[in-house]
Parts: C-alpha cells; structure tokens; sequence
C-alpha cells in the first residue's frame, strides 16, 4: 500500500508554490466555499478594523492583544489554506507531467487512399490515423489493423512496452502513449478535450473534483454546528451584560473561534483530495470521490479466478508415478523432459522439484535435442545422446506414442489422470521409450498471499465470490485452497451481472474487476468498477476506476484506501469536537474572572492570566492544523480489524486523546505565553 | 432512607418497562391482538365517525399534515372557549374571560403540551374550561406526541411507503392507553383523598374564627392524565406541592411512575419495532445513566443544603428545606424535580426557583437536553436523532459511510436534523438574550444577579423544552412573556417533530444495508458510551456558557 513512488518529503518548489497559495485563497469569494473558515475569517476581518481604527470600537486598552488576536487568526486561515494547498500540490505535480505528454503533435490522417498531416486537435471520434514506429499516438483510440509495442508509462509508469493488437482485449490505445516498434492503424473513439489524458490530468488537478455526499453530509454538520456557536456567542453578550459584565468582542470572537469545528473545517478538503490523491499514487485512476468512499462500504467483492487470485498459468504441483515404476525414476525423467523446454509448464516442473529438494542428473542430457512441442503431437522432450527418447505431453498422446512402441499401460493410469482431470487439473504424462513413468499434476496456483488477504477482507465483513469459466469441482477446488466465501463455477459474463444484481438487491455494495468488453456491463451495475488499463475502451468507460498497472487484485488495497478515507474524516472529526471541552475550560473562566473572581475554581488548567488563557487556547486551536495535515494527507493507520475493534481503538485514541490533548497542549503553550502578558 | 426511596421507585420504573413497552408495542404494531376485541369496537365507531374508513398508510409529509391540522383544530376550539368562559356552563365561581395574550399562551402551552402556566387555575378557569380544554388538551397533546414517536420509530425500523395513519394512531393511543390508564390513576388517587367534584370552592370557618376560602374542584381527574400525558399543567397554581392534588408521599411516588414509565418504557418498544431488545435497552441505559448523574447532583446538591443558611447558625442538617413540602422531604422532592424535568413534564411539587444551585442546574439541563427519557414520544426521537449524530460522527471511524439501524444516513438527513439541532439552541438561547435587551424582559425578573439569568433561562428552556415547569419567580403574565414563551412554545414542538418526521419519511425509502461485521454495531456498551458522549458534546457544551453565567456562579458566589 505504501508504493509511493513520489517522495514523501515535499520539494522546496511545492513548499513555496503551497504557501502562495494559502494566501491567494484567502480571498473571500473563495472563503465562502467553506462556511467554517469563512466565519473565521469575517471575524479576522473584524479584530484587524479594531486595530487599524481602535477609537471605532472604545478598545485602546488592549490594542496588543487585539493585534495577537488578529495574527492568530491570520494564522489560523493560512493553516487551513495551507493544508488544501498542500494537499492540491500533490495532484498538480503530477498533472503537469501528464501534461507534457499532452502536447500538440501531428497526425497521419487516412483520408480514403491518402493520408494528410493534421493537427491532433482537429482529429474527431472515427477517424483514423496511422501511427508508426517513434511517434506518438494521437488521442485515444482502437487498434483496427497491425500490431506494436507501445510504451504506456507516461500513464502507468511502468516502463516496459506493452503489446496493441487489433480485435480482442489488447485492442485499445490511449493518446500521448508512444508506439515504440511497428506500425498501427488507430479509429479515434473520443473527441479532443475529452481524452482519457484529459479526464486523468482533471482528476489529478482536482479541477473537477466535487463535494461526495458524505462531505456534503458532514459539511451540514459542521455548518450547524458552527450556527450553534455563533448563536451562543452572539447572545452571551447581551446576557453577560446584565451582570454588568462588558465583554471586549476580540474576546468573543476568540471564543467562538475555538468553539466552531475549525481543525476539521480547515482540514475537511484536504482530506478529501489527499484521500484521491492516495488512489493516484497507487496507480488507480478513481473518477470520483464518490467511488472511492463508496470502495469503503463494499460488502462484497467479485474476483476473477485466472489473473486475480491465481496467476493463469498451470504449474507442476504434484509428480505421481504409476505402478510399476518410482518416484525418484519419474522425477528424474520428468525433469529430463523439462531441462530444455521454455514454457511456464515446463519451468515450473523444475522450480517444483527444487521446492520439493528433488535432485536429477543433468549428465543424462548432455548431448540431447530438443524436441518441441507441436499441435499434431501434443508432445515435447528430448532425444538423448544415448539414442532413448524422452517424452511429455497429453496423457492421450503419450499413451498412443508409448503403445506404438509396443509399451505397456500401466493399469492406474487412467485413474490417476481422471482424479487430476477432476480437480480441475491437467495431467502430463512422461514416458522413455516404450515405459510410462509417471503423471505431473498440473494446476492453476493460487497467488501467495491471497488467503491472508481473503481472511482481513472477511474480517472487514466483506464477502469474496470467485467467478470462473472452470468446472464446478475445480472451481470449489481453487475457491477452496484460496479461501474465498463463494464462487461461481461455469461463469458467463451475464453470470456476473446477475450475481452483482442480487447482491445489490439485498442492500449490498458490490465491487468487480474486469478488463474484456463483455466485463463493461458488469462493471458498469457494481458500485466499484475497477477496470484494466490494458482492457478495452468499453471496459474503461464502464467503469469507475482504471488499475494503470493492470493488477485486478488491486482492488482489495482499493476498499482499504476507501475506508482509510472515511475514517480520517471521521477521526478528526470526533478529535475536534472533543477539543471544544478544554477550550471551554480555557476561556470562559478567563472571561469572566475579573468580574466575578469565583470562577477561577474553573480555571482547571490553572492558567496564568486571562488574556494568556484566552490567547493559549487561540493559539492551540490555530496550530493543531499544521500538525494534523500530515495525518490528514496520509490518513489515520488503517488495519483490517471488526468495526468494533476499529471503533474502540479510534474513538480511544481520537475521542479521548481529542478531550486530553488541548488541556496538555494550551497549558504547554500558556507557559511560553504567560512569560509576556 | 433516602436512597432507600429513591431506590424502590427506580427498581418499580425498571420493571415496568418491559411490560409497559410490550403493551405500547401490541398496541402501535396494528398486527391483530386480544386488545382488539377490547377496543376494537369503540376505534372502528370512532373512526368512522369522524370519516376515516380505510386505515391507508401515510406518507411523512400527510402524517404531519394530520396531526398539524388536528392541532390546530383543537387549539381553535379552545381558544374560544376560553375567550367566552365567563358565559358558558360548569362556571360556579364565576370566572371571566380570559386576557387575549394569556389565552394564547394557554391554549399554545397546553396543545405544545407544554403546560407553562401564566395563570393560575383556582383563580382564573371555570371548571368547564378545565375540563374541555385543559384536560381534553393534556389528552390529545400526549397523544399527539405519542403518535409521531411511533412513526419515527416506523420510519426507521421498517421498510415501506407508510409511516402508519395518523387518525388510527391517535385514537388508539387514547382509548388503549390514555383513557384506561388515567381512568384507573384517576380512582387510585380519589381513594387517596384527592378531591373530585364539581362544587364550588368551599368557604369555611377556621378555629381563628376568619373566613378561608378553599378551592376544589374535579383534581383528581386532571392529576391523573397531567401525569400521565407528561403534560404538567397543575390544577391550582402550585401545582402538584398542593395537598389535593398530591397529599401524600404514596400519592407523590404513584405520580412519579405515571409520568415517568411511558417516557421510559418507549424505547424498549422502539427495541421491538426495530426487532432487537438490545437496541432498545441502549438507548434506554443512555437515558438511564445521564438520568441518575442528574438525580445524584439534585440530591446532594439540596442535602448540603444552603450555606448561607449555615452561616447564620440555622441548623441545615436536613438540607434545604426552603420551598420543599415537609411531606416529601428531600429523597422525594429531589427524586420529583429530575424525574418531571426529564420526562418534560413540569409539574412541581416543590418550587424549583428555591432550590440550591446546583438543584436548580438539573431541571434546566436536563430541560436543554431534552433526551433524558424526555416527553411523550419527543425525547425518544430526540434521543434517536443523537443516535443518528452519533452514528454519522462515529460511523465514519469503522471506514464507511454511516449507516443506523441499515440505513445510510445521507445530506438530507443531516440538513433536517441541523434544523432540529439548531431550532433549540436558537429559541433558549435568543430569546433569552432579548428578555435581557428589554426592560419588558428584564423587568419581570424577581431575584437580581446570577439567579436572575436562571430565572430567564429557565423560562425559555422550559418552553422550549415544552416542559412547562416554571422558575417560579419570575413575574410572567404579561403581554411580552406571554407571546414569548408562547412562540417557543410553538417551535420548540412543531420544528423538531415536522423536521424528524420528515428524517423518517426519508429513512424509510432506503433500501437497508445488511449488518456485517464491518458495520459499526449501535446495539452495544460502546455504543450507548458514545450515545451519551454525543449528548453530552452537541447538547450539553452549546449551554454552557450561559450556565456558568447563571447557576454556576451562584453556586461559585454562594458562601
């Protein structure tokens, strides 16, 4: 999950650029976007007319303090700005290098036979260009004739060229990628402007980003409470008033400063934009925060067997000699059969034995010929110096080819190859000359690691189904062995969308992997789509996000990202309103023990002086921003654990630390404060 | 012996919960019972009578049209009546009119059920008005308050289109719990000496030889659902301190449960809707646990007693007894001013503006929190409307979007429960504000200093709260705190019921998500931890300012 492939410690340049910001967004019409810091800043608005005009307001006396106010809550506005710009900078570094890629180039356009140099620009959806060796491809399109390889990592990162091929999976180009061997005929399928380069350069920037429903939500919340605050404020004067109490307004705009919900007010965006950001890093393109959050309130998640939880390719797992012969005479020959052979099938008969600690002589095939596998045959092997041949292959061919020798089947072969058959697996029989030796059990391997990770989504009470195109036996086998919840067996794309359908149907959120044209559908009904970006077109606009690393089990750090999202913002949320208790403690002693010198039994803290409580409690509630942003741009550590656990532990380190933290942290600052009032 | 009494009532609330919860259950379930046989008759003819043929579903917002409507018939009704008393029947003390801004806040008072009582009633109503007005009002309040409970619990506990029928509801809520219940109170307490009749007041020789004139009147009756309904509004002006309305400490524990058990049985019943006991045990401990903080402050608060007093050399040793009836002693004055500031009822049977500080602290923060068991029906959806705050705030920490109750908790739902959360603040705290701009405010003000800033507070907390009980001091029948009081009254009812009612019109469209073991669980010890946490953070930290103003530094000045 930590794949960040940018340095975490920020750039000079990015430092800079992020405190220009913080005061160019201190304009007031962009303020307003955010009710909370706004409030703040109309009552920084305030303080700084009291000190420019004190006779305006009758508070000569106390113009230091005045001016102390008015720096704190400059401060605490940049802060705030400063955590929003921070968390924007990120994104727009590596906008910027998108952008690069995104710069105008020259097409090959075909017009009927002939072909015009245009502008990119002026390139619309169905036209098509070619593009040939060292240049790039114009904008997002469809391979429709030839093969090459293109080198994608101004998208993905990911230096090695991948192979584009007209008709299938491998069918779909992205603009600003370059083709770095042959020559391809590319149909545009999107218009200029609306690229893929164009949507992920909106994305990263933040430009498009809008509020989620859950930001919204909590947006209203914050907005009430700092309603409430304000009324509290404004009628503790009139109140006050009555017991002959003037209170200065610089005071009361401090504390309903410290009341209203600024640590989260301030941070709540950067929350939201380090939360995407994060997805960014890891190389997944979400197409909003919608479906980031919606990644945390996944109840169930569908995984294609082949690619996801297995790696695809059948390898040796068992060797089983036949009657009549050993298990070290098989394994020897078996390896034999496998020293020259370069699929993964044969590599893996080997790396099994070496796993197993299996040894062969190797002097046996000194001098051998490689006899490779060909489809008439359905064999491979060796021709050994000695003049015995060695052969692997399907169990059918390998018995003909023995019997034709005049061999003899041994007796439970069949058995043996219909008990692997079973299991989903494939038998490989190997045999020397007229003597079958023995059968490698070939099957599809489960990726190490899976099951752990199979057994924190259970914990997170996320439900794992397994789709394949395997039998149902060989589908409980793997479903088995990997640790999933459930599968589905003989899977038909429809399969997919009926099973995302009746998931959804039971209130559940639903996430899937896909990357072929008849995974879209699918993609497009579950709550999460997370498609490849090796996958078709039509996979990609169906679905809400794109793996640029083409990995499907991706998706698992995905719906962690997620809720890492929503538990910041729930952390410090709780974390702030649980700070208003020691806030309170701070200041209303504070301002009201001149008048009525009893109320210092409430001034827990023991504070020094009034005015350094007041400013203490101001200058906590400005720098708790700052050093909350690294928390809020990376988030609060997230372990796969129940809800209850998770519940315990966050509202005991933000609930309780937030009740706690202030009275340490304003005692701590009135200490310094103290010294000059 | 204190704590003995104390703890014999809380031990007898405890066991009636279930039993009581289970009966308001079969009774809002609409799923056929025995009780149908018993008053299915009499709801059919009813109904019908008034036109309600088929029992079709409503939606939130008809719901709330129902009920306004009804409301405000009622409230038509009995502002004429009380307007023209002076000339209808039943009147043999001959009591006039009633002052057109006194009617309103009556009238607003009592449909609010609040009860705040600017007049008193042995000097200012005819027996008629009593009857037809005052009690009918303390009938059909309680049943009003009832009824949108149990949609708000229907609401959020089931899927469907409806949140029931208002009529239906109503009825049911009068002949299955109000009537029969107040009917058996009613002759519990008239065996226990408390007058009901429709005579004239008595006027009697004393041993002194002087001429006493002494009022009576049907009290009994009223006593019975003032309790009952949560509504508070007592027959003479002090209320429930009177000797006929509540002349003994069996009368005094026998009005404790009746207004206590159905505020406290509610949510056990919203735990049988919801189809989890747990759920409804939560919030009930919730409730509980901020109820007996409160009882324990009242408690020793007035045992210590005034220092004041001591300082004089007056012994103090049985606490402050100033404004208590020597009858009820402290265990139970203390135990009866928590238990009708948290069941909103407001009646008295001791006068709160004499108690100690820190006394006089409980009632009116319990009255600002609003969700310690609370009026009929309100403080459970106030208490379910934190639930919801809670669950949002918290919800977020188990990394997913809230949900209560499998519902996802979405910005429509928090923009209706901001103007529930901000309406009450709003009205205390405003209002509270202008009464101290104004010298037709302040002016009414009986006690100068800190106790003064109670005084007011206290006032349009109790209005607010739609509790009724009164800071007695405050000199409050006038024009200014008439209407005052009266809007409070009005929104301190009507915003948060529209405003939740529509939360659950809502809910209730949503399709519900399943419980796994990723979702944050609210039937839980954590739970009702952060339940009250949350009261205690949004409810209890947005008065204290005013607070500290008011009782705190009398208690702090007080030596």
């Amino acid at each position: 999950m930590n794949r960040n492939k940018t340095n975490t410690a920020l750039s000079a340049t990015a430092l800079k650029q992020a405190v220009r910001e913080s005061f160019i967004k201190l304009n007031p019409a962009v303020m307003i976007k955010n009710p909370v810091m706004f409030v703040v800043e109309a009552g920084t608005v305030i303080v700084l007319l009291m000190v420019i005009f004190p006779g305006l307001f009758q508070s000569q006396d106390t113009m230091g303090f005045n001016i102390a106010v008015f720096l704190i809550l400059l401060f605490t506005l940049l802060f705030a700005n400063f955590a929003e710009a921070i968390a924007e900078g990120r994104g727009k570094a590596q906008a910027s290098s998108l952008k690069k890629s995104k710069q105008d180039m020259n097409a090959n356009k075909l017009i009927g036979e002939f072909i015009a140099v245009v502008s990119s620009t002026e390139l619309r959806k169905g036209d098509v260009v070619i593009v040939s060796q060292g240049e790039m491809i114009p904008g997002d399109g469809e391979v429709i004739a030839g093969l090459a390889s293109v080198d994608e990592s101004a998208i993905t990162g990911e230096s090695a060229p991948v192979i584009k091929e007209a008709g299938g999976d491998f069918s779909s180009v992205t603009g600003g990628t370059r083709v770095v061997s042959d020559q391809i005929k590319v149909r545009m399928t999107s218009e200029p402007g609306q690229s893929f380069i164009d949507r992920m350069i909106a994305l990263v920037e933040g430009a498009k980003r809008q509020k989620t429903p859950n930001e919204i939500a909590l947006n209203t919340l914050l907005i009430s409470l700092t309603i409430i605050f304000l009324i509290v404020v404004v009628t503790l004067a009139p109140i006050a008033g009555y017991l002959g109490i003037e209170l200065e307004v610089p005071i009361l705009i401090a504390l309903l400063v410290c009341l209203i919900p600024t640590t989260i007010g301030g941070l709540l965006s950067a929350i939201g934009i380090a939360g995407m950001d994060r997805v960014t890093q890891f190389n997944v393109l979400a197409m909003s925060g919608k479906a980031v959050e919606a990644a945390g309130d996944i109840n169930t998640m569908i995984l294609d067997k082949t690619g996801t939880i297995t790696f695809g390719n059948r390898m040796a797992s068992e060797l089983v000699p036949v009657i009549g012969s050993s298990i070290e005479a098989f394994s020897e020959w078996a390896a034999i059969s496998s020293l020259m052979d370069e699929t993964p099938e044969g590599r893996s008969v080997l790396e099994w034995m070496k796993k197993q600690g299996m040894s062969y002589d190797a002097g046996l095939a000194a001098g051998g010929a490689l006899v490779a596998f060909k489809a008439e045959t359905r064999m491979s092997g060796m021709d050994l110096a000695d003049g015995r041949r060695v052969r692997k292959g399907a169990v059918d061919a390998v018995r003909k080819w023995v019997v034709a020798q005049g061999g003899t089947i041994p007796p439970d072969l069949e058995q043996i190859s219909n008990t692997i058959a079973t299991l989903g697996g494939t038998p490989l029989a190997v045999a020397v000359d007229n003597r079958l030796f023995g059968v490698i059990y070939l099957k599809d391997t489960v990726k190490p690691g899976m099951k752990e990770r199979f057994d924190q989504l259970r914990e997170m009470g996320i439900k794992t189904i397994m789709c394949t195109g395997d039998n149902p036996l060989t589908a409980a086998t793997i479903a088995r062995e990997a640790g999933v919840d459930d599968f589905i067996a003989e899977a038909k794309p429809e399969d997919k969308i009926a099973v995302i359908r009746r998931e959804q149907a039971e209130g559940k959120m639903v996430a899937m992997t896909g990357d072929g044209t008849n995974d879209a559908p699918a993609l497009a009904q579950a709550d999460v789509g997370l498609a490849m970006n090796s996958g078709t077109i039509a996979a990609k606009e169906a679905a809400n996000m794109v793996d640029l690393d083409s990995d499907p089990s991706k998706i698992i750090e995905v719906v962690a990202i997620g809720k890492q999202l929503l538990m910041t913002r729930g952390a410090l949320t709780t974390f702030s309103i649980a700070n208003d208790i020691a806030k309170y403690f701070a200041i209303i002693p504070a301002m009201f023990m001149l008048a009525i010198p009893e109320m210092g039994a409430l001034n827990m803290m023991k504070l020094g002086s009034p005015l350094s409580a007041i400013l203490s409690a101001l200058i906590f509630n400005a720098i708790i921003i700052p050093l909350l942003i690294p928390l809020a741009i990376r988030g609060v550590a997230y372990k796969p654990m129940s809800a209850s656990k998770l519940l315990s532990r966050n509202v005991f380190i933000y609930g309780l630390g937030g009740v706690i933290a202030p009275f340490v942290g304003i005692k701590l600052i009135d200490f310094a404060v103290h010294l000059w009032i | 012996m204190d704590i003995v009494q104390m703890l014999v009532v809380l031990t007898v609330l405890v066991l009636l919960v279930k039993p009581l919860g289970t009966y308001v259950y079969h009774v809002f379930s609409n799923e056929q019972n025995r009780l149908d046989r018993v008053f299915g008759g009499s709801e059919r003819f009813i109904l019908k009578l008034i036109g309600v043929h088929k029992r079709e579903g409503m939606g939130w917002k008809q719901y709330a049209l129902s009920f306004m409507a009804t409301n405000l018939i009622l409230v038509a009704f009995s502002y004429v009546i009380l307007r023209l008393q002076n000339a209808l029947p039943l009147n043999p003390n001959g009591m006039g009119s009633m002052e057109e801004a006194l009617t309103f806040n009556t009238v607003i008072s009592f449909i609010t059920n609040t009860n705040l009582q600017h007049y008193s009633g042995e000097s200012a109503l005819s027996y008629f008005s009593q009857m037809a007005v005052i009690m009918m009002m303390m009938f059909t309040s309680a049943a009003t308050g009832f009824s949108i409970a149990i949609a708000f619990v229907r609401g959020i506990t089931s899927k469907g289109k409806t949140l029931g029928n208002f009529f239906e509801d109503f009825v049911k809520a009068h002949t299955r719990i109000f009537l029969p219940f107040s009917f058996i109170i009613t002759l519990v307490l008239v065996a226990l000496q408390v007058p009901q009749t429709l005579d004239p007041t008595l006027t009697v020789k004393t041993l002194e030889g002087t001429m006493q004139q002494i009022a009576i009147g049907p009290v009994a009756s009223l006593e019975s659902i003032k309790h009952l309904g949560t509504n508070g509004g007592g027959f003479f002006g002090v209320n429930s301190a009177h000797p006929f309305e509540n002349p003994s400490p069996l009368t005094n524990v026998i009005q404790l449960l009746s207004m206590w058990a159905l505020p406290a049985a509610l949510p056990y019943t919203f735990g049988l809707f919801a189809k989890n006991k747990k759920q409804g045990w939560v919030v009930f401990s919730a409730m509980m646990c901020l109820f007996l903080v409160f009882l324990s402050v009242a408690y020793t608060s007035e045992k210590i007693g005034n220092p004041a007093m001591s300082a004089l050399g007056i012994d103090a040793s049985q606490g402050s007894m100033e404004g208590k009836e020597v009858r009820f002693g402290i265990a139970q004055s203390a135990l009866f001013t928590t238990v009708t500031t948290a069941a909103t009822t407001g009646t008295v049977n001791n006068m709160h503006d004499t108690l100690t500080p820190l006394g006089g602290l409980v009632p009116l923060g319990e009255m600002m929190l609003n969700v310690v068991f609370g009026g009929k029906g309100v403080g459970l959806i106030n208490m379910l409307m934190y639930a919801i705050l809670a669950v949002f705030i918290c919800g977020l920490m188990v990394g997913r979007t809230p949900e209560f109750l499998g519902r996802k908790i979405e910005p429509r739902e928090m923009k209706l429960i901001a103007v529930a959360i901000l309406a009450h603040p709003f009205i205390i705290l405003v209002p509270t504000a202008i009464s101290f701009m104004t010298e037709l405010g302040y002016g009414a003000i009986t006690n100068a200093g800190f106790h003064g800033i109670s005084q007011v507070l206290y006032e349009f907390t109790s209005s607010a709260a739609n509790n009724g009980s009164g800071f007695e001091g405050l000199a409050d029948n006038t024009p200014f705190w008439n209407i005052s009081t009266g809007l409070v009254m009005l929104f301190g009812r009507y915003i948060s019921m529209i405003a939740m009612l529509a939360v659950a019109g809502s809910l209730m469209r949503k399709p519900t998500v399943p419980e796994t073991i990723g979702t944050l669980r609210t039937d839980n010890k954590l739970f009702g931890a952060l339940l009250i946490g949350t009261v205690l953070l949004i409810g209890a930290l947005t008065f204290l300012p005013v607070i500290v103003l008011g009782p705190i530094a009398e208690f702090l000045t007080l030596r």
